[in-house]
């Protein structure tokens, strides 16, 4: 199989560089990195993919089953990693790709050597003693959204992509995105995400380990941040002067700053 | 106006001039501000970090909340159901970082009485001067009539979902019931003959695969078979009804009387007493006959007779092929009482009987009807593979059929009988 074509993986910046992994989460696809990319083309091999169901992935690998838990995922990440013959490459996973990283590293061990977490959750749902963010009826209704408003989700985008007349180049850019694919792919990626429990898994990171947390998040708040950072042995935690879920968009200069450091210091 | 110009202006004009003053003075009266707020969308000013600065009394009203609680108070995202708040995060957020702009998204807004009300939400990027993003500015719109259309065309959808699946089950229900029919219309094998060997081939030109051609090969005593074939007129599931009547009528008919020209008289009484009185009359043409094998000799004896049906091709093992004519047999089932004429042949080892319906005689091999295979270039197929056994002359001839391409619009049915020569060995040590 084609892996490079499936997960339309691109291979950028410095080719004698380390190589750093950029891996989106739920949501677009590695255009959510285009500000980041700048920061590291110099000195980095940098390696970007689409999941399978996102992006311009080849959609006809798209597998209900397989990506019914964040191992198919993980999959995806292991068979990329293979395909470039990664050795002890960074992964810089955003929001649910950051435990998807920790699974692959597990899965495929040596190629992955350090983890960059953007915005990670390991648990989105309250638990006992466990601040998630979101209630299981939270969950219920997104999940429940997701299922009837079908056409809500998957012809919103549409405008958005006809109405770049004027940079034409982003419309063409963003026309296969995950907002404008599927929405039954999306479905399951958000269904995965959104009951994944990995909290268990945190113990088992045993390499560096940059926990990136914005100080006013819906879906990843404080409270996770801080709870990932202790279970990680030896990580280190620092809180972006930034809003929302995206960081690398919303706050790039400090997200820069905080990765490339990080990545110098290895 | 323009022609007016100089005069004065009469009474009515000076009517008018008032009433349109008194528009503009409302006009007037309509100030941005009185815009903004009233306006039939919902404002919305935001922060980068979503903080909301301004917000319309349009917005308010439909949110059913006070200014001084929202202002300063909230962000966007507060105003939002679950879903909302993750789809804001995950991907209008981004996409509005990226491009600057979103536009009609879909997304709900929380009502402090619990309900949920469907908008359509764009918003634009505000930059300063030197290009750093300061503000969002969101305009919300009332999507309650858009959503009720939008679940009336999901329902559509589903509906028509469901539809298509039960269409697809009860088509799949339908060709194994096919699958059924068609195998009493047409045998699966044909049984062993003691000295005879035998091969046939069925092309069907109707996509129900319910074709109006039969052929049939059965025991009728301890030493004689009984064969058939034929075609009756039209197709589809008619015409199959009426080739399960002749082909169960003639095994029937031969178990009573094997006389070919008695058994295809049995069957012309049938199907005109079945058919020439229901105002649908129907009609077959059939080659009906007997195979006798003599075991001393290795010679097969035919007898047949035929109504209405080309004539069969006897090929020799001598390399020649000719017609055994059966003239002035009539089709069966038109008339009360019909003539069929007797034939009878005796194959010897390496001869065949081959028997045929007209789709291949008639298939097209030019542009129009004009030009057919024809009578002379069938006789000529025959000679030409002489002395093969059954299973090979099939093949050939299913090889021609395919070579007609659209060319073969009929459904055709072939039966050869044939017997064997006896193998070199055998040969030597008799």
């Amino acid at each position: 199989m084609d892996i490079a074509r499936r997960n339309n993986v691109t291979v950028t910046g410095n080719p004698q560089g380390r190589a750093v992994v950029l891996a989106h989460g739920f949501g677009c696809d590695q255009n959510m990195w285009r500000l980041t990319l700048p920061a590291l083309a110099e000195d980095y091999r940098v390696v970007l993919f689409d999941y399978v169901g996102s992006g311009r992935s080849d959609a006809a690998a798209f597998s209900e089953d397989r990506y019914a838990s964040l191992t198919g995922y993980a999959q995806d990440v292991v068979e990329v990693c293979e395909a470039l013959d990664l050795r002890d490459a960074v992964f810089v996973g955003h929001s649910v790709s950051a435990m998807i990283g920790v699974l692959a590293a597990g899965m495929a061990p040596g190629r992955i050597g350090a983890h960059v977490m953007v915005a990670p959750s390991p648990r989105y749902i309250d638990d006992d003693g466990y601040h998630g963010g979101f209630s299981t009826e939270d969950i219920d209704e997104l999940l429940a959204s997701l299922e009837s408003n079908y056409l809500g989700w998957s012809a919103a985008m549409a405008p958005v992509i006809m109405g770049n007349g004027d940079r034409p180049e982003l419309g063409e850019e963003l026309k296969n995105s995950f907002c404008a694919t599927d929405p039954d792919m999306a479905r399951v990626f958000a269904r995965t995400t959104f009951l994944s429990d990995s909290r268990d898994d945190l113990k088992s990171v045993r390499v560096s380990t940059l926990v990136l947390e914005c100080t006013q998040d819906v879906i990843a708040p404080r409270e996770v941040g801080a709870f990932v950072h202790q279970a990680i042995p030896g990580s280190t935690l620092i809180t972006l002067e930034a809003t929302g879920h995206c960081p690398h968009l919303s706050a790039p200069g400090a997200t820069n700053k905080a990765i490339t450091e990080f990545l110098a210091a290895l | 106006m323009m022609c007016r110009t100089g005069q004065q202006p009469d009474p009515h004009d000076a009517d008018d001039e008032k009433i349109s003053n008194a528009a503009f003075a409302a006009l007037l009266e309509d100030s941005a501000e009185e815009l903004y707020e009233s306006a039939p969308c919902g404002y919305l000013s935001t922060l980068m970090d979503g903080t909301i600065a301004k917000v319309n009394t349009t917005l308010l009203t439909w949110l059913g909340m006070e200014r001084e609680a929202v202002v300063g108070r909230m962000r966007f995202t507060d105003l939002l159901t679950v879903g909302g708040k993750l789809y804001l995060e995950t991907h209008f957020a981004p996409l509005l970082r990226m491009q600057g702009e979103i536009s009609a998204i879909a997304l709900e807004i929380k009502q402090t009485d619990g309900g949920r009300m469907p908008v359509l939400v764009s918003s634009a990027i505000k930059h300063g001067s030197t290009g750093e993003p300061m503000l969002i500015r969101t305009t919300v719109f009332d999507a309650r009539d858009r959503r009720a259309y939008e679940e009336e065309l999901l329902r559509g959808r589903k509906a028509a979902e469901e539809a298509r699946k039960q269409a697809e089950a009860d088509r799949a229900r339908l060709q194994d019931a096919l699958a059924v029919l068609q195998q009493s219309l047409l045998p699966d094998t044909l049984p062993k003959v003691p000295g005879v060997e035998t091969a046939a081939y069925y092309h069907t030109a109707h996509p129900d695969r319910l074709g109006g051609d039969f052929y049939d090969v059965f025991p009728i005593d301890g030493k004689r078979f009984g064969f058939f074939l034929g075609d009756v007129c039209g197709k589809g599931p008619q015409a199959a009804a009426l080739t399960s009547l002749t082909r169960y009528t003639l095994r029937a008919a031969a178990l009573h009387d094997p006389d070919p020209v008695s058994a295809l008289t049995t069957l012309n009484t049938v199907l005109h007493e079945r058919y020439a009185g229901s105002g649908d009359p129907r009609y077959c043409t059939v080659v009906f006959g007997t195979l006798e094998p003599d075991p001393d000799s290795g010679q097969v004896a035919v007898h047949l007779a035929a109504g209405g049906h080309p004539p069969v091709i006897t090929v020799r093992a001598d390399g020649t092929a000719g017609y055994l004519p059966t003239p002035g047999g009539l089709l069966v089932g038109v008339l009360p009482f019909a003539r069929f004429t007797a034939a009878t042949t005796v194959l010897a080892p390496g001869d065949m009987l081959l028997l045929y319906t007209d789709g291949i005689t008639e298939a097209r091999t030019g542009e129009d009807r004009t030009s057919l295979y024809g009578d002379e270039a069938l006789l000529a197929f025959a000679a030409d593979h002489a002395g093969k056994p059954p299973p090979a002359a099939i093949q050939a001839l299913t090889g021609l059929l395919n070579s007609f391409g659209d060319g073969l619009d009929d459904d055709t049915a072939l039966l050869a009988l044939g017997v064997p020569t006896p193998d070199p060995l055998t040969r030597s040590s008799q």
